[in-house]
């Protein structure tokens, strides 16, 4: 029935020329629209973020701080994180492809909230335009993790602003995680259970439930640094009767959940991507989906292991590192489970398979190296170096990015109705994996030598390394660019996709791309688990075909 | 356990610690193990990707459920091998945590942007660190500003300096030379400048060099200075006769407080009563003291501490106590400052941890 609904429907109306006016996009209350909106946002915020990066790596060529000045270094290695995390990460799979996916996957006209999911999105640029006006009024120099006393008292620089640009965002995505879970619980179509849901779903919601849970403390934390700054009321500061280490504690609180903001969604995609290029359930859909809502929970018990060198109790320290290796268990599941899907499949090299390959392994060699970390003695030379800035940014660039940009190319003929080309996209996907590793892999080895994260100027003996890095960051950006074009290029000259281009068997691809406004001119009614592709319609077709040929 | 088992390997720092040569085994178990790992999923997947690739538009694999056999294995395996992981960081963590009591004692002050130690007999040095071998070193540091971090990754030591509490920190170096010495906490502009050298010397040496130093007034001396010049003297006498407790033979001991709570009487307390004196006030005193916060630098208070100290009680080694040790140790060497007696014993067995399993 789906099918021929959708035939029907097409060359009719859809989400994206519906109306064209500028104000049908800025006062737009469609979840796709949405969705595009913050695809703009969270690009332009990448792209700057990008620009610190390469200014970052081009400083750190020579041992000498030559090009930049120290100033001007520690802001954008400053900046460059807290674009990245609050601007980027953080927003970018939940607010671009969630809002995009999650009503169609639920089979749902829109979010519960709509009028709220349009907020989000300003309140996000609100906050987003603060911290431009942060920029281009000086920036901040205290590291993202804005520890006092040098960021109450000490640092020269925009801080106050900044805080405030954080406090704003959070709302945002309260406010999202908020509409999510509601979302979630009361739009599900017809006969769409809890078990029936797609594993990206699950993600989300594991996700938002942080986001709401989580996010009012950092906003907690950053009001009560703009007091201590602005008002020198003593919540931090020793001098002023504080204690440092109050505020490790309430910003890991939140930052170490928000960690798994970032990586949670793109699990969620990646299990997506794999089932539907594998043509395969999602081996124990069970354990991954339950895995995603352990992380989340066990991801707030954890926050103390930033803090082993910090002066915390030893015993203190003893929990969270027992903690932490607690909540590395369901992320090794789900890995086991996206490898063993594999097995007997149909495996299809489209290129969001080959992000999702990419996930596979560099994600691997992220929580891994978590492992280090979390061991309390070997923490101890390993903390504030650049192990941690290595680790870090596989789990977040090479799990949570490559997730994003899989997601993408996954849904983009959903999003535009047209495909891409699949040489470039093969291409980059390749190039950004070696790109990355080239970039990150020295990262590790200049950590286990000393090298210590946030300098501005080294010693001598790790340059051979940082030029590999750098080397690898020039690859890397060139990976990041070409999607901007062969990507542009397709939605005039690419090849129309068609409602099912992947031969998915999700929800979102029983409706034409783009969609219509109101997702489904026919109301959904789910009568089978995810990820069974013998009721795909496309390949039943795609099999009669190949018969009569033969 | 031979540090000289494991030669040199490139891309490490040099061994010049007893912390060194575990950290690096474990470091080095736990990289075979990311290998193993992360070479079993790839094998897996790439011949899985190869053995299944799709070789039909039509087609659509036998679905599989899941295999509940599996699921256990790949949860409790990966469990019990993270516990062992962790068994062996918290044994790690432990030894670094347990602090020797018959440690020199040297006290390093960070400040933007520059490092400052003192050591025991009153020598003082800017962004270095001079060390004899095979003894055991304990830092008691604090910051004069924000936080910074010490880190010597020769020695795989790191603790982060904080302003308002004393970290510590202890090592016993192994291996002559000449060392890195970062601050590892992000800590302002010049954070990348606030680095210096440790200096690893012969026992015989680093005597030499200590006599070489300019010696000032031994931190303790300075601080009997202190006491008198601003005036503690006044109110803190003998024999419990004055306005505050007598400080005689107090350092180590338990005292009872106004509020009925008990504290141990270590560093931190001492400091905490310089700067906040109503915060614990002792039981049968009212708190009449000003606050000495803005008056006194960390290195003052450090040597009023340092002074407070020597007048404790003689039983132990009082200058040396770790202020985390569980009691003050039952006898030894009597003589005040016994952090580097002349009967000091040769370099070998001092090498060895204190509390080895």
């Amino acid at each position: 029935m789906a099918s021929e609904e959708i035939i029907r429907s097409e060359g009719r109306k859809n989400y994206l020329n519906a109306a064209t006016t500028v104000k049908s996009w800025l006062l737009t209350l469609d979840h796709k629209r949405i969705g595009l909106l913050y695809l703009f946002a969270i690009s332009f915020f990448f792209a700057i973020g990008g620009i610190y990066a390469m200014l970052i790596r081009l400083e750190l060529v020579t041992p000498e701080g030559d090009l930049l000045t120290p100033e001007f270094y520690n802001r954008i290695f400053t900046m460059h994180g807290v674009t990245m995390i609050f601007f980027f990460l953080i927003p970018s799979i939940p607010a671009v492809l969630g809002n995009f996916c999650l009503p169609l996957m639920l089979g749902a006209k829109d979010v519960a909230f709509p009028r709220l999911n349009l907020m989000s999105w300003y309140v996000f640029m609100i906050g987003g335009s603060m911290m431009l006006f942060t920029m281009i009024s000086g920036g901040i120099d205290t590291g993202w993790t804005f520890y006092p006393p040098y960021s109450s008292i000490y640092s020269n620089s925009q801080v106050t602003i900044a805080g405030v640009s954080i406090f704003v965002t959070g709302f945002s995505s309260i406010l999202t995680g908020l509409n999510f879970m509601v979302t979630i619980h009361t739009m599900r179509a017809p006969g769409l259970t809890w078990f029936r849901l797609p594993l990206f779903v699950w993600a989300q919601y594991a996700t938002s439930l942080i986001m709401v849970l989580g996010t009012p403390v950092i906003a907690i934390t950053v009001l009560a640094l703009a007091f201590e700054r602005t008002m020198q009321i003593g919540i931090f500061d020793p001098k002023l009767g504080g204690d440092p280490v109050l505020f490790q504690h309430m910003f890991w609180f939140y930052s170490h959940p928000a960690v798994y903001i970032m990586i949670l969604p793109s699990m969620g995609v990646i299990s997506e991507l794999i089932a539907t290029m594998t043509r395969k359930r999602i081996f124990g859909y069970n354990f991954v989906a339950f895995s995603s809502l352990a992380i989340a929970v066990f991801g707030f018990l954890v926050w103390g292991h930033h803090m082993f060198t910090t002066s915390q109790s030893m015993y203190t320290g003893m929990v969270f590192s027992l903690i932490s290796y607690a909540v590395a268990i369901p992320s090794a599941i789900k890995t086991f489970n996206w490898t063993a899907t594999i097995y007997k499949g149909s495996v299809s090299f489209d290129t969001p398979m080959i992000y999702a390959l990419a996930f596979l392994g560099l994600f691997t060699v992220g929580g891994m190296t978590g492992l280090f970390l979390a061991a309390l003695g070997l923490d101890i030379p390993l903390h504030d170096t650049y192990f941690v800035v290595a680790h870090f940014h596989y789990v977040m660039v090479g799990g949570q990015l490559i997730g994003f940009l899989g997601g993408l190319h996954y849904w983009w003929p959903k999003i535009t109705g047209r495909m891409y080309s699949e040489f470039l996209g093969r291409i980059s996907a390749i190039i950004i994996f070696i790109g990355f590793n080239l970039t990150f892999m020295p990262q590790f080895i200049l950590g286990q030598m000393g090298m210590p994260r946030r300098y501005h100027a080294y010693p001598p003996e790790y340059q051979v390394l940082h030029v590999l890095s750098s080397a690898g960051a020039s690859i890397l950006a060139v990976g990041f660019i070409l999607p901007v074009f062969y990507l542009a290029w397709s939605l005039i000259y690419g090849e129309k996709a068609g409602a099912n281009p992947w031969r998915a068997s999700g929800l979102e691809w029983q409706t034409p791309s783009p969609p219509p406004t109101e997702n489904f001119t026919y109301q959904p009614v789910i009568t089978h688990e995810p990820y069974e592709f013998e009721h795909v319609p496309e390949i039943k077709q795609d099999r009669e075909a190949e018969l009569q040929r033969a | 356990m031979n540090p000289s088992l494991l030669i040199q390997i490139p891309f490490f720092p040099e061994q010049a610690s007893n912390f060194a040569f575990e950290i690096d085994l474990f470091y080095l178990f736990l990289c075979a193990l990311t290998a193993f790992f992360t070479v079993l999923i790839a094998a897996a997947a790439i011949y899985f990707l190869i053995r299944y690739r799709r070789r039909s538009q039509g087609e659509v694999p036998e679905q599989i459920e899941g295999h509940l056999k599996l699921e256990i294995a790949w949860t409790v395996i990966p469990f019990v091998i993270s516990m062992f992981i962790f068994a062996w960081g918290a044994k790690l963590y432990y030894q670094m945590y347990t602090h020797p009591k018959d440690a020199l004692e040297i006290f390093i002050t960070g400040k933007q942007w520059m490092w400052r130690a003192q050591h025991p007999d009153g020598q003082r040095e800017i962004n270095e660190l001079h060390v004899p071998l095979g003894r055991r070193v304990k830092l008691t540091m604090t910051s004069e500003d924000v936080i910074h971090a010490y880190y010597i990754p020769a020695f795989r030591t790191k603790t982060d300096v904080v302003p308002g509490r004393y970290t510590t920190s202890w090592f016993t170096p192994t291996k002559v030379g000449t060392y890195h010495l970062f601050c590892a906490e992000y800590c302002g502009t010049q954070h990348s400048g606030m680095i210096g050298k440790v200096t690893v010397m012969e026992y015989s040496d680093y005597q030499a060099w200590l006599r070489g130093v300019p010696r000032e007034k031994s931190p303790a001396e300075a601080g009997q200075q202190l006491f008198t010049s601003l005036a503690c003297s006044n109110c803190h006498v003998e024999n419990n006769t004055g306005r505050g407790p007598s400080l005689q033979n107090l350092f180590g001991t338990d005292v009872k407080l106004a509020n009925g709570a008990t504290v141990k009487v270590d560093e931190t307390y001492l400091r905490e009563s310089i700067l906040n004196p109503g915060a614990k006030v002792v039981a049968g005193y009212t708190n009449d003291m000003p606050t000495f916060q803005g008056l006194v630098t960390e290195e003052q208070v450090a040597m009023i501490i340092q002074y407070i100290k020597s007048i404790g009680p003689k039983q132990g080694a009082a200058s040396t106590t770790a202020p985390s040790a569980a009691s003050p140790a039952p006898a030894a060497q009597g003589v005040e400052r016994p952090a580097l007696p002349q009967a000091a014993k040769p370099a070998a067995p001092q090498g060895e941890q204190p509390k080895q399993d």
